[in-house]
């Protein structure tokens, strides 16, 4: 960790006249990661700005009937808060299928967004890696890539986002609320963060001095039919091989609306209308299921370790649109699957 | 040849010291001052500063559990945390468990149920348990074993230690 | 009164749960550096210049040390040898600009706090000459040479192979793994002056790590002190002294001040583990389902510089009956740090293979997996043609079977289920050496019935403790919280590593034979008692029971030892043995267990749960089966994950460690862990030592992986035979 600087930020305003003001700085919330990747050498901000003292730890209604969350919301606040387990259980199951309770208890709501990838090149500053070190060389395209990306990797970088939570935000299309010094904007889930391309050092759309105020939740929460199917190496406490947000809206025995996100398998939490399209109007069958999959993963490709993730991607959806449909979600504490 | 190119070692630093901060804590109760660096971690005030070796550094990257203290009540990993950011903050360690020299119900059940080996990973499994009781939300033994996954045992006491969480619940 | 065979609570329960025990990196020191190590990039080479410019230049580092500036080590390879070194010239941190292996130590800062010492090692540049490096086994099955010392054949295996009626031939792979015990290693040197160092070290033996450092820096033995009294696991990793401990050392000599200095968690990935094997196990067998031909042959890997060997193809011998036995071992030589003993070293690795051979050779003959090893049980070890001191395997099949329900098993494959869930049942034997090591220990009785013991055994974690204190209680007849221990401190009697599966044995026969000298002395004293009762008393006449003298004719006649010895005019007696094995080479001395595991497996998506597992032990006499149960539930744990999660992935073009951290080296969570049984069975043993102790610190994760892996056959009919079995593998 380098010798750097820390300074607290009084109110939003203070916190962007800040960060406007040190381009080497970096917010700190929870910690959770950005302290872990400083240890390693990875991330080398020069000065911290504490944001933990600002007023965004509400989670309050919207107009539309819909939640505000605040970007400063414990994790695990977030998954025990009542509206969130009535209407948004499935925000609730994916926060608790991440992480452990003392990390869940640390991190905050903006700061899961910004969870940066467990490559295993990323994180060892003795190797290359075009994410740390732009032009440097992806160490995973032939190298240890267990954990790696089957969709949506470039030739530069084929990590992963490790978070949970932003599997089940993505599917919920929440909208993330920020300011930077040329005021407020709202950002779309799905366009927050990005695709690695050629810029895999930027994870996510959001300006190096934005900072993030609120996750925002639309009203509809597919509380009756919903599940976050996580599947990886050790039951408990380790990141997703490959994991499914689903919410699904039944109606007369057909499917009136449908969408799902995966984990584990992209740069992004990974939506695909066209394959959620395939589900739209149909009766929640197995076959139509499958044909969904086909569609998810028609240009899913795989590398030396991680090829088997298709396979495995393809029968977590099939499984977790059953869940979804049947109103048995997936308990993230007893581990059979349902 | 290898060469070691040297500094003159009385020469100026180019890289100060960091600027250090007050911070107060209550620790186990007791009000305690101090100036820390920032990049001070609380793991690393307690152990070094205060010696308070009772939390323990098992991975210094919040993959173990062997850190955890409750901070205003809340169950952490102290390794990730850095002191000034818990200025006026109530942490409770391992230390601060037992009251006027009688173990804490979850120390004495860790005993009754051999709930540890080399007992390196068991303050942090305490610490835990006891934010774990505090959350109320483990009613199952599977919710126990989910909950208490953060704190690795590589001894593998883990059947053990769910028994003497139970014992601790009142479930025993 | 708690006797050897009665459960205790651990004597250091209460300082391990409240904080108060104390671990290598917490003792205090008045100014006090810190250490920081700085890891070299390449697999092989040499250095060939550092740059410390930057480093030194931060305010709070007091000297950065290389091979080219430290202060003076020994020049000999063999003054590196410890107690434990395999053949071979050891590694010497900072000795030389080579490098042996990927992310070995380069240079150590010093500085006057952790962080300035960390910050200043990711400041230290060194430039490096790259040779070419290879740490994949596989590409070195050609350049493998035999190991020393393999095991004798008998009979003639191969003939006996080709003309048996079924036959089962195949490869078994297991991966790296690493101890990554809980407590980082570490050392806190306390620079006395006058020459005189005291060093907290994180060992498995503190005489070891001792001598090590007498001999390396050349300093008089008795000059440098080791204490390590808690251990937070070690599991093997702590057998030699690694080289945490030369660097402090070389810190404090070179500052002329204390030193403590902590390994990071990816630190803990740059010296031993358990080497990764290749496995070839072939099985012959009359269509009866008796043996005629094994042929067991490892091609392990080690460093460039020692030559690691465990004990891996001949544990057949002392399982199964066999005419024909051919055992073979090989080491390829990687770019890699020397392994080292981890749980059941061999034995862990070469059971894993046997047992999943002998469960694919029973589905061969088509026979039940627990028939098939009674069928081929052996009464005796073949390998050196002996019998056993004791060998209750039968009963551990038995009673572990019961306890399991394995008659309602039915043989097939994906043919039990419970709802979605595949159900599947497995099955493996457990061997592993009753050994006994020369030790001493010494007991100090005083007047108010209290007693110390003291022996240099280290506790990593088994409850050597408590095993001493129940030992020495047992044996002086006092209560156990009269006995207080002393152990972990290299100026107590003599002792070897703590390891092996050897404690308990060598440090119990010790203290028990200590226990008869301080008898001996009391009944000479109790009979100077005014009008004794044991006047005509000879040593063997009378024990030790409740505080007193005690006739063994009658009962009624006693004197406590109080009386005993004012009578003497003796405030304390103070009696040291040594104990070492009796072993004469007649009797073959195992443990032996029987395991019985149920995986859950949903059937789309493959993930495996292990459900249940019951373990019957037969490990001779169990002093306390509280501890001992623990013991087996952890070799249990780490057997599980050995199944499922344990796996050190090496970038070969790198040659390089690359989940060097908790989060990606996965190990058993909470999570992963339901029912676990323990059954210990009598096993009365006269002949193994007098206690009838055999250890149970390793029997419990031999052939625990092959149970788990055999269960998951049986429920998916996949047999994978590279460990772990993970999802990819199975997903079929």
């Amino acid at each position: 960790m380098i010798n750097f600087q820390y300074a607290r930020a009084d109110s939003v305003a203070d916190a962007v006249r800040q960060i406007a003001a040190a381009p080497t700085a970096k917010f700190i919330a929870g910690g959770t990661n950005l302290i872990d990747l400083m240890k390693e050498g990875v991330e080398r901000p020069a000065r911290l700005i504490d944001i933990t003292h600002l007023p965004l730890k509400d989670v309050t209604e919207t107009a539309g009937g819909g939640l505000k969350i605040g970007a400063l919301v414990p994790n695990s606040d977030l998954a025990y808060h009542p509206a969130v387990e009535k209407r948004y259980p499935l925000l609730a199951s994916a926060i608790l299928a991440g992480a452990s309770q003392q990390l869940r208890n640390m991190a905050s709501t903006g700061g899961n967004l910004l969870q940066r990838t467990r490559c295993v090149y990323f994180y060892d500053v003795a190797t290359p890696c075009n994410k740390r070190e732009p032009g440097a060389g992806c160490s995973a395209i032939d190298g240890v890539n267990r954990q790696h990306a089957i969709l949506g990797h470039s030739a530069a970088c084929i990590a992963t986002h490790p978070s949970d939570m932003c599997v089940a935000l993505a599917m919920l299309e929440a909208k993330v609320h920020v300011t930077g010094p040329s005021g407020e904007r709202v950002i779309a889930f799905a366009d927050f963060h990005r695709l690695p391309g050629d810029t895999p050092q930027r994870d996510t759309n959001l300006e190096p001095d934005e900072i993030i105020m609120a996750v925002e939740l639309p009203a509809q929460g597919f509380a009756a039919n919903y599940t976050y199917l996580k599947l990886r190496d050790r039951l408990s406490y380790a990141f997703a091989l490959v994991s499914v947000a689903v919410g699904m809206e039944l109606a007369g025995g057909v499917i009136r609306d449908a969408r799902f996100a995966l984990g584990g398998v992209a740069h992004k939490p990974w939506r695909d209308p066209q394959a959620e399209a395939v589900l739209q109007r149909q009766r929640p069958e197995e076959e139509t299921f499958r044909r969904a999959a086909d569609t998810l993963l028609r240009n899913a490709r795989g590398f030396k370790h991680n090829a088997f993730k298709i396979e495995l991607a393809r029968r977590a959806l099939v499984r977790a649109l059953a869940q979804a449909a049947r109103g048995t979600p997936q308990s993230q504490a007893d581990k059979k699957i349902a | 040849m290898a060469r070691t190119v040297r500094a003159v070692m009385e020469a100026e630093p180019t890289a100060p010291a960091p600027e250090k901060l007050t911070v107060t804590l209550v620790i186990n109760g007791r009000e305690t001052r101090l100036s820390v660096a920032p990049w001070t971690t609380l793991l690393d005030t307690l152990r070094d500063r205060l010696a308070l070796t009772g939390t323990k550094k098992g991975c210094d990257h919040g993959q173990c559990g062997a850190c955890t203290v409750l901070v205003d009540g809340r169950r952490i990993n102290s390794c990730l945390t850095l002191a000034v950011m818990k200025d006026g903050a109530q942490v409770t360690t391992i230390e601060g468990l037992a009251k006027d020299g009688a173990l804490h119900p979850l120390q004495q059940a860790f005993i009754d149920h051999d709930a540890f080996q080399c007992g390196y990973c068991t303050p942090g499994q305490i610490c835990s348990a006891a934010g774990l009781i505090a959350e109320g939300k483990a009613k199952t033994v599977d919710e126990i074993r989910e909950l208490m996954s953060g704190n690795i045992c590589r001894c593998g006491a883990y059947v053990n230690i769910v028994a003497a969480i139970q014992q601790a619940m009142g479930k025993a | 009164m708690t006797r050897i065979g009665t459960p205790a609570s651990r004597v250091d329960g209460r300082a391990k749960v409240t904080g108060a025990a104390k671990y290598a990196a917490e003792f205090e020191a008045e100014n006090l550096a810190y250490g920081a190590v700085v890891s070299s990039r390449v697999a092989k080479g040499r250095v060939v210049g550092i740059d410390l410019r930057d480093a030194l230049g931060v305010e709070g580092v007091i000297d950065v040390l290389t091979h080219e500036n430290r202060p003076r080590m020994a020049r000999s390879k063999k003054a590196y040898e410890d107690d434990i070194a395999p053949g071979g010239a050891p590694f010497r941190p900072l000795y030389d600009d080579k490098i042996l292996y990927n992310a070995q130590p380069v240079a150590l800062v010093l500085a006057e706090d952790w962080e300035t010492a960390r910050y200043a090692a990711s400041l230290v540049r060194v430039d490096y000459e790259q040779e070419a490096h290879v740490t994949e086994l596989e590409s070195q099955r050609d350049e493998a040479f035999d190991a020393k010392n393999s095991p004798k054949p008998r009979g003639n295996a191969e003939k006996a192979f080709a003309a048996a009626d079924v036959q089962h031939e195949a490869e078994y792979w297991l991966p790296i793994e690493h101890h990554n015990p809980m407590e980082m290693h570490a050392a806190t040197v306390i620079y006395e002056g006058k020459g005189k160092l005291t060093i907290y070290d994180k060992t498995q033996g503190v005489q070891n790590s001792q001598a090590y450092v007498a001999s390396v820096f050349r300093l008089k033995q008795d000059d440098v002190r080791v204490i390590s009294q808690f251990v937070g696991g070690a599991f093997g990793s702590g057998l030699r002294p690694q080289y945490h401990l030369p660097l402090a050392v070389l810190g404090a000599l070179a500052l002329k001040r204390s030193v403590r200095l902590v390994l990071t968690r990816q630190q803990m990935f740059t010296f031993g583990y358990r080497p990764g094997t290749i496995q070839r196990v072939a099985l012959g067998a009359k269509s009866g389902g008796t043996l005629d031909a094994i042929m067991h042959d490892a091609l392990a890997m080690t460093s460039q510089y020692e030559d690691f060997t465990e004990h891996v193809t001949n544990w057949s011998g002392a399982l199964y009956k066999c005419a024909n036995a051919r055992y073979g071992h090989k080491l390829a030589r990687l770019d890699l740090a020397t392994p080292i003993d981890m749980r059941a070293p061999g034995g862990a690795t070469g059971v894993y293979a046997l047992e999943c051979a002998m469960d694919e050779l029973a589905v061969a003959l088509k026979l039940d997996p627990l028939e098939l090893r009674l069928r081929c049980y052996s009464d005796r070890d073949q390998n050196e043609g002996i019998p056993f001191s004791s060998k209750k395997l039968r009963e551990c099949y038995r009673q572990g079977a019961d306890a399991f329900g394995w008659d309602k098993r039915n043989g097939a494959p994906r043919s039990m289920r419970d709802g979605s869930e595949l159900v599947g049942w497995g099955m493996a034997t457990g061997i592993w050496e009753a050994m006994q090591q020369k030790a001493s220990a010494r007991i100090v009785l005083t007047a108010n019935g209290h007693a110390e013991v003291a022996c240099a055994f280290t506790d990593i974690g088994p409850g050597t403790y408590t095993m001493m204190a129940q030992v020495a209680a047992d044996r002086l007849g006092l209560p156990l919280e009269n006995v207080t221990v002393k152990l972990g401190d290299s100026t107590l009697p003599q002792a070897p590593v703590e390891g092996g599966s050897w404690t308990a044995a060598s440090a119990g026969n010790a203290i028990a034979l200590a226990c008869e000298g301080v008898r001996t002395q009391l009944v000479r004293f109790a009979r100077k008692v005014a009008n004794s009762p044991l006047a005509d008393a000879k040593p063997d006449d009378a024990a030790l029971v409740d505080g007193r003298i005690v006739s063994k004719q009658d009962s009624s006649c006693s004197v406590s030892i109080p009386d005993a010895m004012r009578a003497a005019n003796k405030e304390r007696i103070e009696q040291e043995a040594t104990a070492e094995s009796n072993d004469d080479g007649k009797h073959a001395r195992y443990t032996h267990s029987a395991i019985f595991a149920e995986v859950k497996i949903d059937e789309e998506l493959r993930i495996v749960r292990v459900t249940r597992i019951v373990n019957a032990v037969a490990a001779g006499r169990i002093i306390n089966p509280k501890t001992a149960r623990s013991q087996i539930l952890g070799g249990v744990v780490f057997g599980l994950g050995m199944a499922l999660h344990e796996e050190t992935q090496v970038d070969h073009r790198l040659g390089r460690i690359v989940n060097h951290n908790l989060a990606e080296y996965h190990v058993p969570a909470n999570a992963d862990v339901h029912d676990i049984e323990v059954i210990f069975v009598d096993e009365p043993d006269e002949i193994i030592n007098p206690l009838g102790v055999k250890g149970v610190g390793e029997i419990g994760v031999v052939g625990t992986a092959a149970a788990i892996a055999n269960a998951i056959w049986h429920a998916t009919g996949i047999r994978v035979r590279d460990l772990p079995v993970t999802v990819d593998k199975i997903l079929g």
